[in-house]
């Protein structure tokens, strides 16, 4: 069987164990591009993670390099600076044989005067064949995926969405807890300016965790219950019997004074330590995106626990999930590339 | 342990509806009975003759501005402290425009300090709702909270800007704090010094329109709804600030409010020919305005009666009208000018020291102001009818500013009690 985008119900990586047990075979992702994680399904979220989960083990082995990609073009396109995020989508794009060219977008053409739309199409003449794009403005990568021929994948716009992050968080969750229905997962700090928290409680609904948020009133947006979350202020409430605490960065170099007080102030009241923890189960795992703010969202002693931080393993399995995402958004065709998005699961 | 009995006074409690004749019995710094007749259960104990006389919870101030730290020439803790025990009041809360402001702990601990060496009235404070006053970046109301700041206000001035106060009152929402604002939209009270009206025309001052105080009040409102934190409106002065806290309250919002006396024994005509001791902020109102003020009183929309005190020294008042400073010293004349209200046949006597004691406390969360076995034994002792003149020059508080020097009032203190201590006496 076929689907509408050619993805064939065959395993993808001779590194997806899983994909052969579970769901049907042939779900896949159905997606000409990521820009968000509304609007997946489980099935599309699942064949993500067991792709990746296959390309876990080849990136601890010495040989990593594969010719998935070969003769494909992917160019990052970060719009806002990124260390991380880019070095991680170039890894990727490279161990998987791939041509990766970074785009400093900071030093070219959108600072003399050239729209966002006008980049789209320079870009799209090249023929590229996947644009990793980060934009400070919510919604811009969007806007560019609706102008070019190529698959689009956002590697953060604005306080929007971040969809690789959560998919990396949740491969995270997955290999250590086994799954990720009916855990409760706490989501603590920043929520307001938070792309991973909006991508994550999406995710996380979606594969029937249940959500909570922890912060004080300044930094959460209005109505955020009707996203699924439960809201909470108070860290000790919060985090009662969670398995997961992820906690988020506060953006200080903007924000002190106009929504939270002071670093002390903050650490005291909503900064995870020891004594905050206790609230959570005794097996409760601590994540967080990066870049840390130690002293300030969390205490050093936790993030450097190595029994409870999977900080590290985020970044693991950042890798590894943005291989899979490369490899199934410029996978086998076809007929090539449709010129428009195939309906979604459920409505055609 | 020491024992005091107060025999035959009038029993005020405005928290059980107490309003008896009847006996009450101190030991050490509580309350121990309260009843008709407990003479037989105290013979060891030192006896006060209170016949005639009226006893309930000492005074709850919820607004003064003690100017210290930095303005010590003016009131300190010990002056105000003093001033407060001479006008019955056995706690009070201190405004955080002081030098440096109470923005941070270090000062909140500073004045607890100095209030436990004075020993007179309770000292508490409030604690800035923004950096230095300056209505911009929020304070660390969680640990200020923590160390004992009651509330969170900028004082004299109103946070102007609605983004800051919308975070203001969203962060003190995340800790259930109280926000206590200054109801006066300030670039409308940057017009003038009165309000507006025939005596600022004919006086030639330049005016401020009493609309000010409902425009800042109903966005206040506004934001409130969104928010759910608990609001205060300090020193409410027009008809329609007290209609909008009126409909709010209806509407089951967390607001409370408070006045001053000035504003319901006063009125703009006070001013005369331009007497800085008249000079207010929020200014003093019509006549329309007063009845105003004293009907939000009565039916409640007005929870309390605050002194406003607020000292201010020789060289900052007797100046031209429009350089002096704003306010007026109130804590010694705050329980006989709120008795005009009882005089007048405004408000019960019970009604009136629930106004002056439990209803504050409660606004507060201080627990005080009651007369009941195991309270502490904060309590003032007075004479509701005795006629006196104010004598402004006999004022223990440092600054003598007040428009009431000479005025004849009813109702004086005989006795204000703190944690069981007399503080202050007066014989008949």
């Amino acid at each position: 069987m076929t689907n509408l985008l050619g993805l064939a119900g065959r395993p993808r990586s001779p590194y997806s164990p899983v994909l052969m047990q579970g769901a049907a075979p042939d779900v896949a992702y159905r997606h000409r591009h990521l820009l968000g994680i509304e609007g997946l399904s489980p099935e599309d979220i699942k064949y993500v993670l067991d792709l990746a989960d296959g390309y876990v083990e080849l990136n601890r082995q010495a040989e990593k390099k594969r010719s998935v990609l070969r003769g494909r073009t992917i160019i990052n396109c970060f719009f806002e600076n990124s260390t991380r995020t880019r070095t991680s989508f170039e890894v990727a794009g490279k161990r998987l044989g791939g041509d990766v060219i970074n785009m400093s977008v900071a030093a070219s053409s959108m600072h003399k005067g050239e729209t966002l739309i006008d980049t789209a199409m320079t870009l799209n003449a090249m023929h590229p064949d996947v644009l990793i794009v980060r934009h400070p403005e919510s919604g811009a990568v969007h806007l560019l995926a609706e102008k070019l021929d190529c698959a689009v994948i956002n590697a953060g716009d604005g306080s929007h969405e971040h969809p690789t992050q959560a998919l990396l968080d949740a491969l995270t969750i997955r290999r250590r807890k086994g799954r990720l229905g009916g855990l409760t997962v706490a989501i603590c700090g920043d929520v307001l300016h938070s792309r991973v928290a909006r991508s994550n409680i999406a995710l996380l609904n979606i594969m029937g965790a249940r959500v909570r948020v922890v912060a004080p009133r300044t930094l959460l947006p209005a109505e955020i219950e009707r996203l699924g979350v439960e809201v909470f202020h108070d860290m000790a409430e919060g985090l009662a019997d969670v398995d997961i605490v992820m906690m988020l960065r506060l953006q200080s170099e903007r924000m002190y004074g106009a929504f939270v007080p002071s670093t002390r102030e903050y650490f005291h009241f909503f900064g995870l330590d020891y004594e905050k923890l206790r609230a959570a189960k005794p097996d409760a795992l601590i994540m967080h995106p990066g870049p840390m703010n130690r002293g300030v969202e969390i205490g050093s002693e936790v993030a450097d626990d190595i029994d409870r931080s999977l900080i590290r393993h985020q970044v693991e399995m950042g890798v590894a999930v943005r291989m899979a995402c490369l490899e199934i958004l410029t996978g086998d065709l076809g007929n090539g590339p449709p010129r428009f998005p195939p309906p979604r699961v459920g409505e055609g | 342990m020491s024992r005091l009995l107060f025999r035959g006074a009038r029993l005020l409690d405005p928290e059980s509806g107490l309003d008896a004749p009847g006996d009450l019995l101190v030991e050490g710094d509580r309350i121990v009975a309260v009843g008709g007749n407990l003479a037989a259960g105290a013979r060891d104990a030192e006896t006060v003759d209170a016949e005639g006389l009226c006893l309930g919870p000492g005074l709850v101030d919820m607004r003064v501005q003690l100017r210290e730290p930095g303005a010590e020439h003016m009131e300190s803790i010990e002056t105000g402290g003093h001033a407060a025990a001479a006008g019955g009041v056995t706690t009070m809360v201190a405004l955080p425009n002081t030098d440096p402001p109470v923005d941070d702990v270090s000062v909140v601990e500073f004045l607890a300090r100095r209030a436990r060496e004075a020993k007179l009235a309770k000292i508490h404070t409030y604690a800035a709702a923004t950096k230095g006053l300056r209505g911009r970046d929020l304070t660390e109301m969680g640990l200020l909270s923590a160390n004992g700041a009651l509330g969170f206000t900028d004082g004299v001035q109103a946070v102007a800007d609605a983004l800051v106060m919308q975070r203001v009152l969203a962060y003190a929402r995340t800790f259930d704090l109280l926000v206590i604002q200054h109801p006066e939209e300030p670039s409308l009270a940057r017009a003038g010094e009165v309000s507006e009206g025939e005596i600022a025309t004919r006086l030639g001052l330049p005016a401020i329109t009493p609309a000010a105080e409902v425009i800042m009040i109903e966005r206040d409102l506004r934001l409130v709804e969104i928010t759910g934190a608990r609001y205060h409106a300090a020193h409410v002065s027009t008809a329609a600030g007290v209609e909008a806290i009126r409909r709010a309250k209806a509407r089951g919002l967390p607001v409370t409010s408070d006045t001053a006396p000035p504003y319901f024994v006063l009125n703009e005509t006070a001013i005369g020919d331009y007497r800085t001791f008249a000079k207010l902020s929020p200014p003093l109102r019509s006549e329309w305005d007063r009845r105003a003020v004293i009907e939000g009183l009565r039916d409640g929309t007005i929870d309390a009666i605050a002194s406003d005190h607020a000292p201010w020294d020789q060289d900052s008042k007797r100046l031209p009208f429009s350089s002096a400073a704003y306010g007026i010293v109130g804590l010694e004349t705050l329980l006989p000018l709120a008795l005009e209200l009882y005089h007048n046949r405004h408000l019960g006597l019970l009604q009136l020291i629930q106004r002056l004691t439990w209803n504050p406390a409660r606004i507060l969360r201080v627990p005080v102001a009651r007369l009941a076995p195991g309270a502490p034994a904060d309590l003032v002792l007075f004479d509701p009818d005795v006629s006196w003149r104010i004598c402004t020059d006999d004022f223990r508080s440092k600054s003598k500013n007040a428009p009431f020097d000479g005025r004849p009032v009813q109702g004086r203190v005989r006795r204000t009690m703190v944690d069981g201590r007399t503080i202050f006496q007066r014989e008949a």
